[in-house]
């Protein structure tokens, strides 16, 4: 379907070897996730589902260096990721993370503040976010008069005004009604032609992936295995409006053919070991 | 809206004047004899009076700087206390069922010892009101601290912030309104600590003046003295509670 992504030879932008981890438990330690070998590539839409609790969003914490593997090794850019979240990487997670003490204006330009960014580049960001985001006529509301759909408008605006080249999105829209996330697929597609940043999506919706994803990996239950990467095959141009595409069904159908057994697996009650 | 608060405000005056002024009445027709209480109003003036012949003004300074002193320190040791046996889960296990029957001992019952220790200045009085506040910080501290979610802190991590900023910037401002409950509560506890110990057995203050009036049946002062503590703690716990429920409604966190 065109718009193919082409780069397969150039170096991958993300890529995760062998990455394993485990969880302390009470008698031993539980086996959460992998070994996992991912490659992303460079200004590519990616997604992550699986049953819950196979360990995505342990995945998403690893690349962001908010939990070490236990074995393995993750490099963003070619380098490997230390203690620290490396610069330019965004992350953006399910619960509201707005800091409910400060306007929608100073919340969009926390982090900014802390790096060597000059005062008028920081206003000229802003601006952008702000109109991007269509956040203009709340900038100087508190998050608690906002509805969740804004405050996580307000959370990707302050990832966004770092100018990422990786944004982590940890089930984003989990909280927000069926059309609001719609919509904010739409949004999301936007930022990411915008800025042509590499995008790794985790979520346990298959239409939101199959949607918005260049490619999708659908992992196993626990632990957490990739099974398969499927690729959409979508125009970068794409919106929300594929959902009436039979295609849309088409991929959709797959990603629950794979997913059906696990979840069936990850439901039964298991034994912790 | 607007109309129903001010209703409320009509209500919540007539609440306060009715009595008074009932008062007033049963006082002036002799229902309530002049050993027992003076009218309201004559209170009102006898404080004008006293206020002006400046006849309490070191006892008003001496009373309102200890109270400020032992406010100050509860609140800041309170709020240190607090975030170190937050971090501390092990020293929190062990406190916390003392914390929570703190307030059933009668600390006035040491003020002996503290006179004792301490001698006979303003220091045993200061201590008094900080060791009533000082708990009620602590345990609001506690409560304020739980109430950060994980998100927060995982937030200050992507930002690059360490342990000391993301305290500073992030723990502490999102748990401010939890933290002004204790807040609020210390300078209560400061007022009532600090005149009360000033009652049992100090020299000075506007608790030993209100003792001294009472012991020679004055109630030209007594009366006037009592409602300046009445209206003065009425005023400042008034404008806290102003600020708390600013603070909640900009946070939208229910009262």
């Amino acid at each position: 379907m065109g718009d193919k992504p082409t780069e397969a030879a150039a170096p991958a932008h993300v890529s995760l070897r062998g990455v394993t981890r485990f969880y302390p438990a009470e008698n031993g330690k539980l086996h959460a996730l992998g070994p996992v070998d991912l490659e992303l590539r460079k200004g590519e839409f990616f997604a992550v589902v699986g049953p819950s609790g196979c360990g995505k969003s342990t995945l998403l914490e690893m690349i962001s260096a908010l939990a070490p593997p236990t074995d393995g090794t993750v490099e963003f850019e070619g380098r490997p990721i230390g203690n620290f979240v490396p610069e330019g990487v965004g992350v953006v997670f399910q619960e509201n993370a707005c800091f409910p003490w400060l306007t929608v204006v100073d919340n969009i330009t926390f982090g900014l503040r802390r790096l060597p960014v000059a005062s008028g580049e920081v206003e000229r960001r802003l601006r952008y976010a702000l109109q991007l985001m269509g956040l203009e006529d709340f900038a100087k509301s508190y998050p608690a008069q906002l509805s969740g759909g804004m405050r996580q408008r307000v959370c990707i605006a302050r990832t966004l005004v770092t100018q990422p080249r990786l944004i982590l999105l940890d089930e984003p829209f989990g909280a927000l009604d069926q059309q609001t996330r719609l919509l904010m697929g739409d949004e999301l597609l936007r930022i990411w032609r915008a800025t042509g940043a590499t995008v790794l999506l985790i979520t346990h919706a298959l239409d939101e992936a199959a949607m918005l994803a260049d490619r999708v990996a659908v992992m196993s239950s626990r632990p957490g295995r990739i099974l398969e990467i499927i690729e959409t095959g979508w125009p970068a141009t794409r919106d929300s409006r594929i959902v009436s595409d039979p295609v849309f069904g088409a991929v959709t159908g797959r990603l629950w053919t794979l997913l059906r057994e696990q979840s069936l697996q990850a439901l039964k009650p298991h034994p912790t070991p | 809206m607007m109309r129903h608060a001010m209703r409320i405000r009509l209500y919540r005056a007539l609440a306060v004047l009715i009595p008074v002024l009932l008062l007033e009445l049963m006082c002036r027709l002799g229902v309530v004899g002049p050993l027992v209480m003076p009218p309201p109003s004559r209170m009102l003036t006898g404080l004008a009076a006293l206020l002006a012949s400046g006849a309490i003004s070191a006892a008003l300074l001496k009373t309102f700087s200890n109270v400020l002193v032992a406010f100050v320190l509860a609140a800041l040791a309170g709020i240190v206390l607090g975030a170190l046996i937050h971090r501390l889960s092990g020293v929190r296990r062990l406190l916390e069922p003392l914390l929570s029957t703190y307030y059933a001992i009668p600390i006035y019952a040491f003020y002996p010892l503290f006179i004792v220790v301490f001698g006979l200045g303003d220091a045993p009085q200061v201590l008094i009101g900080f060791m009533l506040g000082v708990v009620a910080v602590i345990v609001s501290t506690l409560n304020g601290l739980d109430s950060v979610p994980p998100v927060m802190i995982k937030t200050a991590r992507v930002c690059g912030m360490g342990p000391m900023r993301t305290a500073w910037s992030i723990t502490l401002p999102y748990a401010t309104p939890y933290l002004f409950t204790g807040v609020k509560l210390a300078v209560a506890y400061s007022f009532i600590g600090v005149i009360g110990a000033e009652f049992i057995m100090s020299q000075s203050g506007l608790g030993y003046e209100i003792r001294f009036a009472y012991d020679d049946l004055d109630n030209q002062v007594l009366y006037p003295l009592i409602l300046l503590i009445l209206l003065a703690a009425v005023l400042v716990n008034m404008t806290l509670d102003y600020w708390d429920r600013r603070l909640r409604a900009r946070r939208g966190i229910q009262a």
